[in-house]
């Protein structure tokens, strides 16, 4: 074997074992958690509400909570992402402004979730007097996901051919018909990617939540928009950290988190899935 | 009556100047070659007449372009109205992801037909005149993007037809097709010539021999010579016309 060959051959070992170090890491995490946390999983864990400091009982309020404020947050960002999406990558020309917009847009990608939280509280719960509530917590939360759900559009739009959009004027049809009828239908599978992908994200944020809606301990479903939640994430925190037992609340925290982790997977994956699904059907139409 | 015409155009992207002082007129009914080598302005010149170059930055024009004795450049044009008035083909054949009655009824709604009989009335007339008919009338609702690359291309060209423009321009219509294929666009070109006027864009200069009436030939920027094409690639009067079309550069 010469030397070309021999380098050739490293580089493929070295990168070929990274990779699998990686998906190992993430073998590990989920096997740890599935182990400790599976034999807390009972319909009961799922369904009922927490009782006796949380050492028995379900987290039925918590799984709940977190799907009210997943759902409220992309009600709140998806039509203004996406919105905005459309304006930067389809409406403006490569100028200042749409380097600034871009620019702001990653950097409030960078902005750490705490921050969010901060802010959330502020501006929702004390200044627009929100309270504590759903709705606060939902808006912090969509805030978060804005500018991810914004830069996935614009991802989505780009991968658009442009061959099409000329084609489509060529025809006489005007911007607003060319993005409607034809540029959107392409692009839809990924920005519903795109829109999951940050559901899987924020269904986990526990910072953003903290001081706008999460509340500690409350064994009853919410009524209203301007009611607390229990949510998965901030349960787990407590479980973990400040519970009245310790001990006890130690495997209802790996349950919890199992739980967690099992909705954000099922969430992922049903998101490629339906790419799939939607990509072949446009494909047959 | 002449259908369109390009007065004393100048033509720059920010300060490199694509098109020098040209002058030309098309009358109907007739196939006008636009040839000379890569980046002499040909496709910049043929995009003048649907304003396709209006979405490229920094683009500015002086002189007038007319189709049908209409500025086309003039500020009370509503593009989406004139853009009806001419067709386009592309070079890489761009159906749409829709089915093949779809892509061709498209041009009519946006426009804001949706008669269901006036629509399957153009749609079938627009294929039987781009000879695609007969391979597709059983499988309207298939998706365009299962059609051969010739046929895509030839979709393209009913589709253009649907929304009856009197000129169309066409960049490379067949460059990206087999010879067969070719020979079929080539074809139906020359049919075509009866109802439309059709400015071409060719890099392919036997294609440019057999299909065309008219043959422009530009070298940076400039008209060097337009003239009847046998004329051209027989006795041309430019030196630089007879070195181009004999190969000895481009």
């Amino acid at each position: 074997m010469n030397t070309k060959q021999l380098k050739q051959k490293t580089a493929f070992i070295i990168i070929g074992t990274l990779s699998f170090i990686v998906v190992a890491i993430l073998v590990i995490i989920l096997g740890f958690i599935f182990i400790r946390g599976i034999g807390v999983i009972s319909w009961e864990f799922l369904t009922a509400m927490p009782k006796d400091g949380m050492t028995k009982g379900g987290i039925f309020p918590a799984i709940v909570g977190t799907a009210c404020l997943v759902l409220g947050s992309m009600i709140f960002a998806f039509p203004i992402g996406v919105l905005s999406g459309i304006y930067i990558h389809e409406y403006l020309s490569e100028s200042w402004l749409k380097k600034f917009l871009r620019m702001m847009t990653n950097n409030l990608a960078g902005v750490p979730s705490i921050v969010f939280g901060l802010f959330g509280m502020a501006l929702f719960v004390n200044y627009l007097s929100f309270g504590d509530s759903i709705l606060a917590g939902s808006m912090t939360l969509g805030l978060l996901a804005l500018p991810v759900v914004i830069r996935l559009t614009e991802e989505a739009l780009k991968s658009v051919d442009d061959g099409l959009r000329l084609g489509s004027y060529a025809l006489g049809a005007t911007k607003i018909q060319t993005i409607q009828k034809i540029v959107l239908p392409i692009a839809f599978p990924n920005i519903l990617t795109g829109l999951i992908l940050s559901i899987g994200r924020v269904s986990g944020e526990t910072a953003p939540i903290l001081f706008t809606v999460a509340a500690y301990f409350l064994p009853r479903l919410p009524q209203s928009l301007s009611d607390q939640v229990m949510a998965l994430p901030y349960h787990l925190y407590v479980l973990a950290t400040s519970g009245t037992n310790m001990k006890e609340t130690r495997p209802m925290a790996y349950g919890t988190a199992l739980v967690l982790v099992t909705m954000v997977l099922i969430i992922n994956f049903s998101a490629s899935l339906l790419r799939r699904r939607i990509n072949r059907k446009n494909k047959m139409v | 009556m002449t259908q369109a015409e390009a007065k004393n155009v100048n033509v720059w992207y920010n300060n490199f100047q694509a098109l020098k002082n040209i002058n030309l007129t098309f009358e109907p009914n007739t196939i006008t070659a636009l040839i000379g080598p890569s980046g002499c302005g040909k496709s910049t010149f043929l995009r003048l007449f649907n304003r396709m170059n209006d979405l490229i930055p920094k683009f500015r024009l002086e002189g007038m372009v007319t189709v049908n004795g209409q500025n086309v450049y003039s500020d009370d044009v509503r593009l989406d109205e004139m853009r009806k008035n001419v067709g386009m083909v592309f070079q890489k054949p761009n159906p749409f992801p829709k089915s093949i009655f779809e892509n061709v009824a498209y041009g009519l709604r946006v426009n804001g037909i949706n008669n269901k009989k006036i629509l399957e009335e153009t749609v079938e007339h627009s294929l039987k005149q781009a000879a695609l008919w007969d391979e597709v009338k059983e499988s309207l609702k298939k998706s365009a993007l299962e059609l051969s690359g010739g046929q895509q291309q030839r979709l393209c060209i009913a589709r253009a037809l649907a929304v009856q423009p009197k000129l169309i321009l066409m960049d490379e219509p067949a460059s990206a097709l087999d010879p067969i294929s070719t020979a079929k666009i080539e074809e139906l070109i020359f049919e075509l010539k009866k109802t439309y006027t059709i400015l071409i864009v060719t890099h392919n200069l036997q294609q440019a021999g057999r299909i065309s009436d008219l043959t422009a030939f530009l070298y940076l920027g400039e008209l060097i010579e337009y003239n009847h094409t046998k004329k051209i690639f027989l006795n041309p009067d430019d030196e630089r016309t007879q070195n181009y079309i004999t190969g000895r550069f481009g």
